[in-house]
């Protein structure tokens, strides 16, 4: 009598490491570039959104001068800046090497920039968790 | 290349973009993602005029 496990398993481990290999690169991809973990997953126009969305806050936020938070062990508020640049990956990383961000925050304008390139780093964080639950087939 | 918005225009692009991602992110279907981004973009910038007649308000 023969056994039947081997022939039925290697079909179905195939897809598992597909969703798992998937459901590393899809939130490593979209926090690096915005709306690219969507893309990446066939989401396109989703994908194309959220980076329109995020790209034009963080950009935005840039043209008005906002000030970019380095890694720093100081205050808890610029702690947590940093935290929130720090989503918004490819582009925090571009900025700081380009040197940008150095806005003064002596007018209200500027911090909003600030605050506009924090919330996109934030929204990053909800995109890439929305990409891993894609990946995961926890959401269409 | 700096650009200068008004408070207004800063808190409509802001509600703008975020109930994009909102909706997107949010919700399952198409029609519900639509849905709720319009409902956070209308909340979003209903709180800003609620809160600046509020501020009127207060400072009369």
């Amino acid at each position: 009598m023969t056994n039947p496990t081997p022939a039925k398993t290697k079909p179905a481990t195939v897809p598992a490491q597909s969703a798992s290999m998937m459901s590393v690169l899809a939130p490593a991809i979209g926090w690096f570039i915005p709306g690219a973990g969507h893309m990446i997953q066939k989401r396109w126009i989703r994908g194309a959104l959220l980076l329109i969305s995020i790209g034009t806050l963080f950009v935005l936020g840039l043209m008005m001068q906002g000030h970019i938070y380095k890694a720093n062990g100081g205050d808890i508020l610029d702690i947590l800046g940093f935290v929130g640049d720090l989503g918004a990956g490819g582009m925090y990383i571009v900025t700081l090497a380009m040197n940008g961000g150095q806005g003064a925050v002596a007018f209200a304008i500027a911090d909003y920039g600030t605050k506009f390139m924090i919330v996109a780093g934030l929204l990053n964080f909800i995109a890439v968790a929305d990409a891993y639950h894609i990946a995961i087939g926890k959401k269409q | 290349m700096t650009i200068q918005l008004t408070h207004f225009s800063a808190a409509f692009v802001f509600a703008l973009f975020a109930s994009i991602v909102f909706g997107i992110t949010h919700r399952e279907t198409t029609r519900d993602m639509v849905r709720y981004g319009l409902y956070c973009f209308a909340m979003f910038l209903g709180g800003v005029l609620v809160a600046g007649w509020a501020m009127w308000l207060v400072r009369r």
